[in-house]
This record gives structure tokens, C-alpha cells and sequence, in this order.
């Protein structure tokens, strides 16, 4: 039999999130290697980093889901080993992939939800989520007949039915076209307002600006974590911008030059980076008057400062080997 | 700013209940499915009650007839009348008769030599020769078997008068043979009851191994783990539709076997329903730790098509028990429906009692219990 919550719950803490040390195997794959983290009250934190990088593997640990093999935290101050039923009750979790049942309707997906979590007053609750989705006409359409960004929609709602504190998102927009991306973000930052927190894993850049804080995870390992300019300014990057057609072959060539340590491609625009100020400076300087191109200093931006990032990792995970 | 909520941490029956639902919703939008809950049982029955014969009758028969007289018309009529011959060609001698065995034209060659007659009369005791093609020995076996019996009949009806001496002497003592429980050896009265269990273990175990990979398949597994449910409650109340279908596939046979093939209900029909449900309550374990071992559909109908084939062989539903040698029997002890079997024949043809039926009750109990207790151990909680 299941009791009514307890009158007594815990008040929420500061940190909605506070991991230290997770590690976590899978045979000899060292998937997650010391990550730890902290996300406030209210805050929408991005995890980035590429595929196959621990991401949905922290996330699951931290949700319960998952043992961590060494490390300890809390998630709403339930501890994540002892007490994963009772983080399960208040986190949203949405899987990367859709995850509700196709061949049920989108009623019965919702009511479902309610009944697990044991709502008091489901169907309202279920009414007012139909409502909210601008579903409640196609209420009794099966799930499965949703496109990828309805799905989305429905799966955000669904895993907000319960009113949770905390919601964890493994990439939510992969695959959904821009309009409805932005809606989603909208939704967010006006869930963060009201004090939910939100960790959300995206590949987006554009994304990645909209949080509140960042980390950067690769090989399991953390490599990064505050606000962006945090992220950027923690790499030690200066960044020059040279504008010009045909610059790949130009590029090839400054890769192999002192100070610069990365040029990526933008457009008609090529971004060159590197750590040696400088050093750097006099390389461009010199490309730029013998090709004839115009040359200006620009903001190291987020994506040069994740490409670089993710350049080093793969360098030191070779060395490794 | 709404509190944190702590939630009950024992099974829940409210969140069991939920899991039934979706389940019972899920079947029913499932109609390929639920039409082999309902297909399953009726086409087996069909094939197995109506194609299925140990004690084939009517079986082709040639005669090679180099002699005619009262006393072999007399013999050929007698093979016709026992049922299991049926004459369907003369042929003109041994070669043909040969030839008709090997291209599988007839079952039986009988044989009758020049002067059998003339033999008969000078009290010889001349032979008729019947030729068999023994390949499948259950397709001859009985029609064999009820051959010297003719003799009898023909020699007490025509070998009468002056004769009656050459009719064999009445045997010194007699044997009595009383043919219990099913005293017309009809076929059906032992293979439809038997065919209860063979739905069941075949439908069941396949259906709940694939219900439970299903959702690890399709990624919807990682997001009942996420939510509050305890794997318990969704282990029993996945179950929960597939005993409502194992009910529902009992009374399907036991309704074909009552009114279509007039099976004698000689026992107690709560007795079978518990027998049925203890039997259900196996298969279902089995299906669930197949499906903790399978990682998708296709390899947890692998694992069952596995499973099913010793029980249908080793179980003594397609061959007797008693007939296997001692290992095969000892393979045939460890499967479930080796004991239903016993059960359910033993309660409809033989009207047993509860003291009759333990010893294959218990070792039943025993089973479900071990599987079960495997079951939960694999049953992974966490994705790990």
C-alpha cells in the first residue's frame, strides 16, 4: 500500500545537484572518470560533449538509474546510492531517445504517469497537460503517430506531470527543427524562474549560450564547468578572425605554424586560435599581409573554446593509448 | 514553492495496478497477438484432435491370391471387417507386390501361396505370408498385432464339421484384458487434454519473455526505471494479462474437448483450474528469466522456441513417458509439463483425487518457486 507523502518533507536545498567523484566502468571502459558537479536552485545547466563522452551515463547515475562505482552525492539532498526511489519521485528524467509507448494514446501516456506517481487528482492534472500541449483535441491519438517534434513536446510534459524539482534532459532538441527548439527553450527558462532547476545535455552551441552554466565533458572526464565566459576565459584562448574566400588551404598551412593552435571554418570568416598570444598575433599577421586579407581580433567564442577543448582531450586520450 | 515529496518505499499496489492497465491496454491494441491467444489453441486442437491417429485404420492392403477358396475370401473379408485393412488392389505376383511396398502404394502385401487351400484340408498347417512396409512402426503395429485374432474368427466360422479338428485347440487358460480409462483407445481422449499444456507453455512463455524484452527494446524500460516503480511491480503486474489469457486458453481446449471430441470429464473441473493455474504460474516464471537473459525479441523467441521443444518431446505428450530410456526420462522429470500432463490426464480421464495428484503438484511448486527466485536475481533493477 502506498502512503500519503509524509507531512515533513524535506525543504529543498541550495544545490539541486551536488556530485563528487563519480566513477563509473562498463567492462574495462572507463565511461565516467571523477566528474563532479554542482547545479543551483533555479539554474539550467548544459552538459556538453561529444558522443560517447559519459554524458546520459552521469545523468543516470545521478537519477538513480545507475550505481556509480566510486563517488557520492546527493540529488535534492536524497543521497544517490540510498535513497534513488525518493530523487525518482521528484526528478523529471527524459531520455535521449522517445520513450513513451507508442501504442498507447497520448491520454493513456499521460495517465499512466499520473498513476505511477501517484497524483492525487490525475485526471485533472491530465486534463491540464493536454491543455497546456494543445493536445487535448488528439487526446485519444496514438503516440505513435506523432511527429519526432510533437513527441518531444509530449515528453517534456509527461516528465513535468509530477511536478518535479529537478528535471534532467538528455538531449531533448536532437532532431527537432529550429522553431520548435526555441519554444523549448523558452519553456525552460520559464521553469527555471520558478525555481525548477534544469540539466539539460545538448550539441547545440546556440544552446549551449542559453544556460546558466556549462560543463564540458569528454572520455568521461570533466574538463570544464562555470558560466561561458567562465568556460571560455578558463582555456586561455586568443582568437583573430581572417575574412576571405578560399581560406582551407590557408588553413592547412597556419595549422602547421608557431602559436596557433586551431583554425575553424566559418562561413567566409576562418577563426584561428591559440594560447600564445604573441606568437599567434605575428603568424596572422604575417598570413594576412602576404594573402592580401583583412584581419581583425574577435572574442574567443564558445564554439572555439569547445573545439579546442574537445582537440586537447582527444590529444591526451592518445597519449594515453 | 511546492516541497519535496517522500514517497512510500514498499511495493506499491497503486503503481502495481497502473503497470496492469497499461498491460491490459497494450494487449488490446495488439490484435496479431490476441488473435494467437485465440488462434493457438483452436488450430492445435483442429490438427492435433482431428489429423493425429496412434491406431490408423483402413490401411492399404494388395493380395496376392494364387489360390482361391471359401477359406481365403473368408480370411480377406475377416482382415476388411477388423477395420485396419483396407484391400485396394489384386497383384498378379511377388515382384509387384514388392514393388507396390517400396513405392509406398500399399501398407500390407498379404501372400496366399498355391495350394493353401488343398493344404489346409490335408491338415498341413499351411502359411499365409502378410508382408508389412514396418518403417513407421506405430503405422503397422496395431494392424500387426491384430492379425493371428483373424485366424481365430475364420477357423471357428468356415473350418466347422469334418474340418473342426484342424481348428485350433482352445488354449489352455485365458488372459483378460480390461481397458481402463479410455476403453476404445481413442486417441483424442489422451492427446486434447495433453495439448492444454503445450498451448500454454508455447503461448505463455513466448508472450511474457517478449512483453519484458519489448520494453528494453524499444527504450520505454529505462523510462519505467525512472519513474518510482519497484521492478517488482512491474514483473507482477506485467504478468497479471497472460494468467487472464492461460485462463481463458484453458477453457477454450477444455470446451473443445467436452463438446467437440467428447473427452470424459472423469474428475473434478476446480481441480483443473488449479492445476492449469499452478501450470500457468510456471510457464510465466520461465518466460520472465528468459527474457533477462534475451536481449531483444528475436532472441527471447529463441530461447522459448528452446525452451518449448523437450517439453513437447520429453513430456510424454507426443511419445509415452514410459517408453524413453532411463536419461530421457531423467530430462523429462526437470520439465513442467511433464507433471501437467500427468495432472490433467489424470483428473479428466481418470477422475483422480487431490492425494493422487501431489506427487506431480509438488515437484511443480518446486519449480516455480526455483525459476522464480532465478527470475528476481537477473531481473536487473538498475540498467547495469
Amino acid at each position: 500500500m502506498s502512503l500519503p507523502p509524509t507531512a515533513e518533507a524535506p525543504s529543498e536545498p541550495e544545490f539541486a545537484i551536488d556530485v563528487r567523484g563519480l566513477h563509473k566502468r562498463f567492462g574495462d571502459k572507463h565511461v565516467v572518470n571523477d566528474v563532479s558537479l554542482q547545479v543551483r536552485r533555479g539554474e539550467i545547466f548544459g552538459f556538453l560533449g561529444p558522443n560517447g563522452s559519459g554524458k546520459t551515463t552521469s545523468i543516470r547515475m545521478m537519477c538513480g538509474l545507475l550505481t556509480p562505482d566510486a563517488g557520492s552525492g546527493a540529488c535534492l539532498g536524497f543521497d544517490i546510492v540510498k535513497e534513488a526511489n525518493q530523487i525518482k519521485r521528484n526528478v523529471g528524467y527524459m531520455t535521449q531517445k522517445f520513450s513513451y509507448w507508442d501504442d498507447l494514446t497520448i491520454r493513456e501516456n499521460l495517465d499512466f504517469v499520473a498513476r505511477v506517481y501517484g497524483m492525487p487528482n490525475r485526471k485533472a492534472a491530465v486534463d491540464q497537460a493536454l491543455e497546456n500541449l494543445g493536445l487535448a483535441s488528439r487526446a485519444k491519438q496514438l503516440t505513435g503517430s506523432l511527429s519526432g517534434g510533437w513527441k518531444q513536446r509530449l515528453a517534456l510534459a509527461a516528465c513535468m506531470l509530477h511536478a518535479p524539482r529537478l528535471l534532467l534532459l538528455d538531449e531533448p532538441t536532437a532532431g527537432v527543427d529550429p522553431t520548435a527548439r526555441r519554444d523549448f527553450w523558452e519553456q525552460l527558462h520559464a521553469l527555471a524562474a520558478q525555481g525548477i532547476s534544469v540539466l539539460v545535455s545538448t550539441h547545440y552551441m546556440d544552446e549551449a549560450e542559453r544556460c546558466h552554466k556549462l560543463a564540458y565533458i569528454a572520455y568521461g572526464k570533466l574538463l570544464a564547468q562555470g558560466t561561458a565566459a567562465e568556460v571560455i576565459a578558463q582555456q586561455g584562448l586568443t582568437t583573430w578572425a581572417i575574412h576571405g574566400d578560399n581560406l582551407f588551404a590557408l588553413s592547412q598551412q597556419l595549422r602547421a605554424m608557431p602559436g596557433v593552435d586551431q583554425t575553424v571554418a566559418f562561413g567566409n570568416a576562418m577563426h584561428v586560435s591559440g594560447t600564445d598570444a604573441a606568437q599567434l598575433e605575428s603568424t596572422v599577421q604575417a598570413a594576412a599581409t602576404r594573402h592580401g586579407l583583412k584581419l581583425e581580433p574577435v572574442e574567443t567564442s564558445l564554439e572555439d573554446a569547445f573545439i579546442y577543448m574537445m582537440k586537447r582531450s582527444q590529444d591526451n586520450f592518445a597519449e594515453q593509448l | 514553492m511546492q516541497p519535496l515529496i517522500r514517497q512510500f518505499d514498499g511495493f506499491s499496489l497503486a503503481r502495481w495496478w497502473s503497470i496492469v492497465l497499461k498491460e491490459f491496454l497494450q494487449l488490446k491494441r495488439d490484435r496479431l497477438t490476441f488473435g494467437m491467444i485465440v488462434g493457438i489453441p483452436i488450430m492445435q486442437m483442429l490438427l492435433f484432435g482431428f489429423a493425429i491417429n496412434t491406431d490408423p485404420k483402413h490401411l492399404p492392403t494388395a493380395v496376392i491370391a494364387a489360390d482361391h477358396s471359401e477359406f481365403t475370401r473368408s480370411y480377406i473379408a475377416a482382415m476388411q471387417n477388423s477395420s485396419y485393412f483396407q484391400i485396394v488392389a489384386e497383384l498378379p505376383n511377388e515382384e509387384a507386390g514388392r514393388a507396390a511396398l517400396a513405392q509406398g502404394k500399399v501398407q500390407f502385401v498379404l501372400n496366399i501361396p498355391a495350394g493353401f487351400t488343398a493344404q489346409l484340408l490335408r491338415g498341413e498347417r499351411p502359411s499365409l505370408l502378410v508382408e508389412a512396409d514396418a518403417t513407421d512402426p506405430t503405422a503397422t503395429g496395431m494392424a500387426l498385432a491384430a492379425l493371428p485374432q483373424l485366424v481365430q474368427s475364420v477357423a471357428s466360422k468356415d473350418v466347422t464339421g469334418p474340418l473342426a479338428a484342424l481348428a485350433a485347440k482352445p488354449q489352455p487358460f485365458d488372459v483378460q484384458v480390461h481397458r481402463l480409462y479410455n476403453p476404445e483407445g481413442i486417441s483424442q481422449y489422451n492427446v486434447v487434454p495433453g495439448l492444454m499444456g503445450v498451448v500454454l507453455s508455447m503461448t505463455l512463455v513466448m508472450m511474457t519473455g517478449l512483453a519484458m524484452t519489448r520494453e528494453r527494446e524499444r527504450g520505454t524500460m529505462e523510462n519505467l526505471l525512472a519513474t518510482p516503480v519497484k521492478p517488482i511491480e512491474v514483473m507482477t503486474g506485467k504478468i497479471v494479462p497472460y494468467i487472464a489469457i492461460g485462463l481463458l486458453q484453458s477453457t477454450i481446449i477444455l470446451l473443445g474437448a467436452r463438446f467437440v471430441f467428447h473427452v470424459p470429464f472423469a474428475g473434478n473441473l476446480l481441480a483443473v483450474y488449479c492445476a492449469a493455474l499452478l501450470f500457468i504460474a510456471a510457464s510465466l516464471t520461465v518466460g520472465i528469466t528468459l527474457s533477462s537473459f534475451a536481449r531483444n525479441q528475436l532472441q527471447a523467441m529463441q530461447l522459448a522456441v528452446f525452451y518449448f521443444l523437450p517439453n513437447m518431446l520429453l513430456s510424454g505428450f507426443m511419445f509415452p513417458f514410459a517408453g524413453m530410456p532411463k536419461w530421457a526420462q531423467a530430462l523429462g522429470n526437470i520439465l513442467p509439463l511433464t507433471y501437467f500432463n500427468r495432472l490433467i490426464r489424470g483428473i479428466l480421464l481418470k477422475g483422480n483425487s487431490w492425494p493422487d495428484l501431489w506427487p506431480h503438484i509438488w515437484p511443480l511448486l518446486l519449480f516455480t518457486a526455483l525459476v522464480m527466485t532465478v527470475a528476481v536475481k537477473f531481473y536487473r533493477k538498475t540498467l547495469d
